[in-house]
């Protein structure tokens, strides 16, 4: 019998709405699975005891034919989202000990639709980082390695955890959030499928917010069904997020094996960026002829302002980040660090508080808000912004969906990058489309020559979600599904 | 432009980070690259471009002024360092 760690969502689901499986015996097969594989370090909290109490009531409402669309399904929740009396501390020291007498929203809807919580997934320190490498808790351990090689590797990040634990099948699916990249690159890291949804589809209540006019809730999943089943329960219309949109969420797994005959898809020449490997080429290229095979048509497109949106994202992301940070004082809650007087503690609190790579996002947000400079940075930077936007508008003229490599390498080692500019290029195949405020998708599409996954990213139009999941279900069909040989 | 020692102990004093002195150099050092990559947004033309204030274009959603939420002060201050009879404690701020 195959583990039932190894079922997907929708097997899971099936088994447990024909009751050849248990919630709670699935549950306790994750929570086994967990025990084994803490030298991931991708729980930073497990909840058993709340996971078990949650599958018993999934098992009542399951044997009286009830239940929502996540019924008696395992999840992990990322640090950033505010679980009631449970840690959440964005893997940060300053937010120690806090535990919210709040929900968010987005987990709220999860529990709602039938969840089970295992737990909370470590992450980039206030998701700032793209490698797990600045979390207050350490490092996360990619479960996939280089073949024949037993060197530990990054899963990306900032959803490091989330993405970590998706692959290593301690949890069904996983919550993440994406302000540059950090559901995607993590995604493609893992050979896991990881959506960033439009702007505004999914609540940002609850959720601890890095740069608000960029962040953005989304699933990590282990096939493209399964995020669309996640995405449908995650995304809702909230009062109390006014830029969450009104409009009805539709039935995601709809899309899902839907052909794609006839669907246009873009191909932006400067993606094409400098130094590219062969690799991500050559991966590119096939993904293009599995969509042509099926009948899509491949249109060559421009983008023309693509390679700045990095350099202004590194100007908007610190700017609001900088903001949203100052609640972090030592006075309201979390580590206070005593001064001579209320500066000094604040002062204090915050040095001891916020990690390197933190402090000096922090430091250039201010810097770029400050007198004087707000117009040379902070302005142009949105009207740069515009530009980017203006781009995809005048793209979706010709073309439905737009297909770029995820990432420019795969997964790299702890301590490999140290250079700060040099890891923000992580993000630079997925950074326009949270400027632009578009959904994106990463997918797996092939394995590298070390046998390390390789991913592929789809760009929609505002709210084409059901594109996505339409267009990365034929890429996967083509590409097989990739999972990693346990050796923890 | 460049970031000295001197805009470095400032921008620290801004954003409530007390930094020591053997890490100010350093600082200085990595705000320069990273402002010294940004600034290729110098190339770009925005004459006449309004920056950009919102992804979606959608109008302002406005909730009555009423009071839907409160009255649970235990929970509120229930994860401070210091709080007593539901208030937050600090070090003393006017003499």
């Amino acid at each position: 019998m195959t583990a039932l760690t190894a079922l997907t969502i929708a097997e899971a689901r099936a088994a447990l709405k024909a009751r050849t499986i248990s919630a709670a015996e699935l549950t306790e097969a994750y929570l086994a699975a967990m025990e084994k594989a803490r030298v991931l370090n991708a729980y930073v909290a497990e909840t058993p005891d709340r996971a078990r109490a949650m599958a018993r009531a999934s098992d009542a409402r399951l044997a009286k034919g009830e239940g929502g669309i996540l019924e008696g399904i395992p999840l992990g929740i990322k640090d950033l989202y505010a679980t009631e009396g449970v840690h959440t501390q964005a893997c940060s020291h300053v937010l120690d000990g806090f535990k919210p007498p709040y929900e968010s929203t987005v987990s709220a809807n999860l529990w709602a639709a039938g969840g089970v919580m295992l737990g909370k997934l470590n992450m980039d320190e206030f998701a700032m980082g793209s490698s797990n490498e600045t979390s207050y808790y350490g490092n996360v351990i990619n479960p996939w390695r280089r073949e024949g090689s037993d060197k530990a590797l990054v899963p990306g990040g900032s959803s490091g955890g989330s993405a970590a634990a998706v692959a290593a099948h301690i949890c069904a699916a996983a919550t993440a959030t994406d302000t540059g990249g950090s559901i995607r690159q993590p995604a493609a890291f893992t050979g896991t499928v990881g959506i960033k949804p439009t702007y505004g589809r999914c609540s940002r209540w609850g959720i601890i917010a890095f740069a608000s006019s960029l962040d953005q809730a989304g699933p990590i999943a282990r096939d493209v069904r399964d995020a669309a089943i996640m995405l449908k329960a995650m995304a809702s219309v909230d009062p109390r997020d006014t830029t969450s949109v009104d409009l009805p969420v539709p039935d995601y797994e709809a899309a899902v094996g839907r052909p794609v005959k006839g669907l246009r898809v873009g191909i932006p020449k400067e993606y094409r960026a400098d130094g590219m490997s062969q690799e991500i080429l050559d991966l590119w290229d096939r993904g293009a002829r599995w969509l042509k095979e099926q009948g899509a048509e491949i249109v060559d497109i421009s983008l023309p302002h693509t390679k700045y949106a990095l350099p202004a994202y590194y100007i908007v992301a610190p700017a609001e980040a900088s903001s949203n940070l100052a609640r972090y004082d030592g006075v309201r809650y979390g580590l206070r660090v005593p001064g001579d007087d209320i500066v000094d503690m604040y002062e204090n609190s915050r040095a001891a508080g916020f990690g390197r790579e933190v402090q000096r996002r922090i430091m250039i947000g201010t810097y770029v808000l400050s007198a004087g400079y707000y117009d040379a940075y902070y302005v142009r930077a949105q009207k740069v912004r515009t530009l980017i936007k203006r781009d995809f508008d005048r793209a979706w003229d010709k073309v439905d969906v737009v297909l770029t490599p995820a990432t420019p390498s795969p997964a790299f080692a702890p301590g490999e990058i140290t250079d700060p500019v040099e890891m923000y290029l992580n993000d630079i195949f997925t950074v326009t489309v949270n400027m632009a405020g578009l959904p994106g998708i990463a997918v797996p599409a092939g394995l590298s020559k070390d046998g390390l996954p390789l991913g592929l990213q789809l760009i929609g139009k505002p709210f084409g979600e059901e594109t996505l999941f339409q267009t990365a279900a034929a890429i996967e069909q083509a590409a097989g599904r990739f999972t990693p040989k346990s050796w923890w | 432009m460049s970031v000295d020692e001197t805009t470095v102990r400032r921008v620290a004093r801004l954003s409530r980070i007390k930094v020591k002195d053997e890490d100010v150099p350093r600082l200085a050092g990595e705000l320069n690259a990273i402002l010294h990559w940004i600034e290729q947004l110098n190339e770009v033309d925005v004459a006449d471009i309004e920056p950009l204030t919102s992804v979606v274009s959608m109008d302002m959603k406005k909730r009555e002024d009423t009071v839907n939420d409160g009255h649970y002060p235990d929970k509120v201050t229930a994860n401070a360092p210091a709080s007593e009879d539901n208030f937050f404690m600090v070090p003393k701020v006017v003499e």
